[in-house]
């Protein structure tokens, strides 16, 4: 009730009322008295019925409501996602080692230990650039999991043993310092580039430029610090990692086959496992986004063709990015047909309290009648009666539809988008659905005998 | 502005027999409801002439067909035959738009039941004929300031109907069926709903108007009431019985 009279008395706002008339001064002014006029009484008898008024627009207010905030929410889960997508590179495609689940269970069988192999080799990728043309680079990546310490401290960290083009291809930029070089990647040396989180961890205090870590006793010289990655979840590798936060190291690939093979070793609950997995993961670039699509194809024929076992993963950022708009787009559809409904449920809830409303009226319509009021005036009044229901109940449903993802966003961290289309549409729907649905009520109370709708109780 | 065009009219009254100029004639009119298979004939021919400033009441037995002569009268119902003129115009061949209109400009409606519309003040009822008469909004709101006042409702302009007493709602019926300066104020049974002390408020009011030059036609069963008018119209089963004037 006490915000139906807030919505009124807005309405009803002085201010409110002269911005109308200053929209309308081309408008001749006795006509525009006369809706002014017209108006009012409706928001008088609306009104007068507040709490009826109220329960009538409820349909129109959750329907509006709902369409804006799903709408909302579905627009920036595309949007996130795309985002996500986007930093993979959408002109990349990314091939990843999966461990069989085959694999797991012949290891854990078998008495005494006995290495694993699977996944990427050094063969597959040489055949794949080799193969395909139109590929501009290749990224290959080790990522073996370290501790690393650096004085009293330790982390636990994803090392990826890459080549000097990663950042570059995934759009990662530097907070200080450089990645490596080609001469330390040729030259197998110890340095390494720590992500953000790795240097809080590690020197919470200090400058980690310069400074030297420690993994498997060997130590590196750290010579860049990675800006912290903004859409992180899906850029961050499987193999063998974590959910955890992104700490990860990279060092040069020569640099991290020399030091700790391709065999890695590894306490399980069966006992010791071993692994040999020659690469992790391999970015792969294509010149023309066109073709991104189709050399993912042909990447995958390869590896099928090589591999005994889907021992492989292979992502399309392109794709995915496609996938996300695709069911935004479903969102959107889903989204319409809830506000189809709830708009009809509202509208006829509209239609159902005009007719009330008219019988109700009967009298007063008489009366308008006989002191000189037409058909066409009746109209009017009942019209814009049923249109100010269903626009106040868009009103509502706009301001509750724009705080709905605002609250979403708050309390449980989504993106949400509120375009500027989505409110403008549900309200001017709204407000059709009031014309639509108010037209027969006012017809009738127009075409109503006067003598007998003055004789009515 | 409506206090000159009663003084005008009241000019005319001075000589009442050089102005016997006819403001609404029936001629011959039948009026036939039917329900269904049945058809009942409310009004049998019924022809009647009425003058500017006339002060007429309407009386006969209840059912003889006098709200029905009314509501033809004002222009909210057709005769079935016959014709009808108010003013110089022909009713009979109005159509729906036109009655209205017209029931705007030349008529002036006070109904037993008072019928004020409950959510508007006394002001906004009182100008009610006006709006529709498409009067700017200015000029209307001093029109019905003034005759609220004449009506001695001048301290409660914004009030609500139901906060007013029978008489009072009435009093405003009937400062709004003078806002448009009607050619023919239309009473059915003004004074129906009231107690004594009330009713004559109203039927000194409706002397007033009829020393200001205002024609009044008005229903009564009353014939203590029909004595205050100068012509008194009897019917019996839709037909005129007998028609007396005298001054
Ligand atoms: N719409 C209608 N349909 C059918 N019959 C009607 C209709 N309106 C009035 N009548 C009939 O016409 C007759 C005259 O009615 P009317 O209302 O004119 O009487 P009245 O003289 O005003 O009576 P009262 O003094 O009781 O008001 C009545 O018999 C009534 O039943
Ligand atoms: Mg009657």
């Amino acid at each position: 009730m006490a915000g139906w009279n807030l919505m009124t008395n807005i309405i009803k706002h002085p201010r409110l009322l002269s911005v109308l008339q200053r929209i309308t001064v081309h408008v001749q002014p006795a006509y525009w008295t006369r809706f002014k006029k017209t108006a009012e009484v409706g928001i008088k008898s609306i009104h007068a019925h507040g709490l009826r008024s109220l329960l009538t627009v409820l349909g129109i207010v959750i329907g509006v409501a709902a369409v804006i905030s799903m709408l909302a929410v579905s627009e920036g889960a595309s949007f996130e996602a795309q985002q996500q997508f986007r930093a993979l590179g959408s002109n990349n495609i990314i091939v990843k080692s999966v461990k069989p689940a085959s694999l797991e269970a012949s290891s854990s069988n078998s008495g005494r230990p006995q290495a694993i192999a699977y996944g990427l080799t050094y063969e597959d990728i040489l055949t794949i650039q080799e193969t395909i043309p139109g590929i501009s680079n290749v990224i290959p990546s080790r990522i073996i999991k370290k501790d690393v310490r650096h004085l009293g401290r330790d982390v636990s960290t994803d090392v990826v043993g890459t080549t000097v083009d990663y950042p570059a291809s995934r759009n990662y930029s530097l907070r200080s310092g450089r990645f490596f070089s080609e001469e330390e990647m040729l030259g197998q040396r110890n340095v390494a580039v720590i992500s953000d989180e790795v240097a809080r961890a590690l020197f919470p205090m200090t400058d980690p430029l310069g400074e030297s870590i420690r993994m498997d006793g060997n130590y590196y010289n750290i010579v860049g610090v990675m800006e912290p990655e903004a859409y992180s979840n899906l850029g961050r590798s499987q193999a063998g990692s974590s959910n955890a936060a992104p700490t990860r190291i990279f060092i040069p690939l020569s640099a991290a086959r020399y030091r700790f093979g391709e065999t890695l070793v590894r306490q399980a609950s069966s006992g010791v496992e071993m692994e040999t997995v020659e690469l992790h993961e391999a970015i792969i670039q294509v010149q023309d986004q066109e073709q991104v699509e189709a050399v993912g194809q042909i990447i995958e024929q390869i590896l099928e063709r090589r591999h005994r076992r889907v021992d492989y993963a292979v992502e399309v950022p392109l794709a995915l990015i496609r996938q996300a708009e695709e069911s935004a787009l479903r969102d959107q559809i889903v989204a319409g047909a809830i506000a189809g409904i709830s708009l009809l449920v509202g509208g006829i809830g509209i239609m159902n309290i005009m007719l009330a409303s008219v019988t109700e009226r009967t009298r007063e319509i008489g009366i308008r009648r006989a002191l000189g009021a037409r058909k066409k005036n009746i109209v009017q009044q009942f019209l814009i009666e049923a249109v100010i229901l269903s626009g106040v109940g868009g009103l509502i449903g706009v301001a509750i539809g724009i705080l709905i993802p605002v609250i979403i966003s708050i309390f449980w961290g989504m993106t949400t988008i509120v375009t500027v289309t989505a409110p403008l549409l549900a309200f001017s729907i709204s407000a059709l659905i009031g014309v639509v649905f108010g037209i027969y009520p006012s017809v009738r109370a127009a075409n109503m005998d006067p003598v007998e709708a003055l004789r009515h109780a | 502005m409506n206090n000159q065009t009663i003084s005008a009219a009241s000019s005319h009254l001075v000589q009442p027999a050089l102005s016997r100029q006819s403001v609404a004639r029936v001629q011959d009119i039948t009026k036939t409801y039917h329900m269904g298979e049945l058809a009942m004939q409310v009004l049998h021919g019924i022809s009647l002439d009425f003058y500017l400033g006339d002060y007429i009441s309407i009386m006969g037995p209840s059912g003889c067909g006098k709200s029905t002569l009314m509501n033809i009268l004002g222009c909210l119902d057709q005769p079935t035959s016959g014709r009808y003129f108010l003013g110089d115009k022909d009713t009979s061949k109005m159509n729906d738009n036109e009655l209205s209109a017209i029931r705007g400009a030349r008529l002036g409606f006070i109904f037993q039941s008072y019928n004020l519309i409950p959510q508007l003040t006394v002001l906004e009822n009182i100008e009610l004929p006006l709006f529709y008469q498409g009067h700017p909004e200015h000029q209307s709101r001093q029109i019905a300031t003034e005759l609220a006042a004449r009506v001695g409702l001048g301290d409660r302009l914004q009030h609500r109907p139901f906060e007013l007493s029978g008489g009072q709602q009435q009093r405003v019926a009937i400062a709004r069926a003078l806002s448009n300066d009607p050619l023919v104020i239309l009473a059915d049974e003004p004074t129906g709903n009231l107690d004594s002390k009330s009713g004559a408020e109203i039927l000194n009011l409706f002397d007033e108007l009829h020393q200001q030059g205002k024609t009044l036609i008005m229903v009564t069963h009353s014939d203590e009431l029909a004595e205050r008018s100068q012509r008194q119209i009897r019917l019996r089963d839709g037909r005129v019985e007998s028609d007396d004037q005298h001054h």
